[in-house]
């Protein structure tokens, strides 16, 4: 183990990373008519916690962000099960969605679809399984 | 008059195809770097470039195309690249790329 001098990682992996979970949050909401989705924000969300991981090691960054990512994959699972299963209340096939326009303040007219929701439950299932997968492979030395 | 005349989306449509083919050969080249390289540095800068020739295709389809969608692509595999590429340095400096613990 080489002592080595990443001041400029370190100092850089806090800018990017927020810039990362940005981008993340925009790709989530631009999908389903746009290049996006839960699977890439997913993905990048990933990238960024990974970045933390790198720059700053196991052990401050489980601090900063004390997260069990196998939880994460229940959530997410649950939640996008839940949105097909939900569509049964309405007298809908599995998996029905559906859209419509709503009109925010600030934002103007919007489209709020319901396959946002499945979206979130995948973001957060490829969140969960990408840094078990990735922290279980840094861990097995030593 | 009209033979003149030059038209700029010909020129915009040789210029794409003759820049595609450049970066084909170029990332022909650089795989037989990554693939031969003597030591391991020089595939960590081979694969770089290659993911900076990727970002450069992508960027040309969409000017071929003429397409806005593919501009999160360009960004997308640049953001990617990047974290390879600091895994990579780290794993060729240290050994490792997640430590357990920075003092």
């Amino acid at each position: 183990m080489v002592k080595s001098n990443d001041l400029i990682l370190r100092t850089m992996t806090v800018l990017i990373a927020f810039i990362l979970f940005g981008f993340a949050v925009y790709l989530l909401l631009a999908g389903h008519n746009a290049p996006g989705g839960g699977f890439i924000g997913g993905l990048m969300t990933a990238a960024a916690i990974l970045l933390m991981y790198m720059a700053y090691g196991t052990t401050t960054a489980n601090k900063i962000l004390p997260i069990n990512y196998r939880i994460l994959i229940t959530v997410g699972l649950i939640i996008a099960v839940g949105t097909g299963v939900g569509s049964f209340i309405f007298g809908q096939p599995f998996m029905s969605q559906t859209f419509d326009y709503y009109h925010f303040p600030l934002f103007g007219e919007l489209e709020l679809a319901t396959a946002l929701i499945f979206d979130l439950g995948v973001y957060l299932t490829v969140i969960g399984v990408t840094m078990t997968i990735v922290l279980t492979i840094s861990n097995d030395r030593e | 008059m009209n033979g003149l005349e030059i038209d700029f989306k010909d020129i915009i449509q040789i210029v794409t195809v003759i820049c595609l083919a450049t970066i084909t050969v170029s990332i022909g080249l650089l795989l037989y770097r990554v693939i031969k390289g003597p030591t391991n540095p020089d595939r960590a800068v081979a694969l770089d470039a290659i993911g900076i020739n990727l970002m450069a295709l992508a960027g040309l389809t969409a000017i071929m195309l003429v397409t806005t969608r593919l501009n999160d692509v360009v960004l997308l595999i640049g953001i990617l690249l990047f974290i390879g590429t600091i895994a990579l340095a780290k794993y060729l400096e240290k050994g490792v790329i997640i430590d357990r613990d920075m003092d």
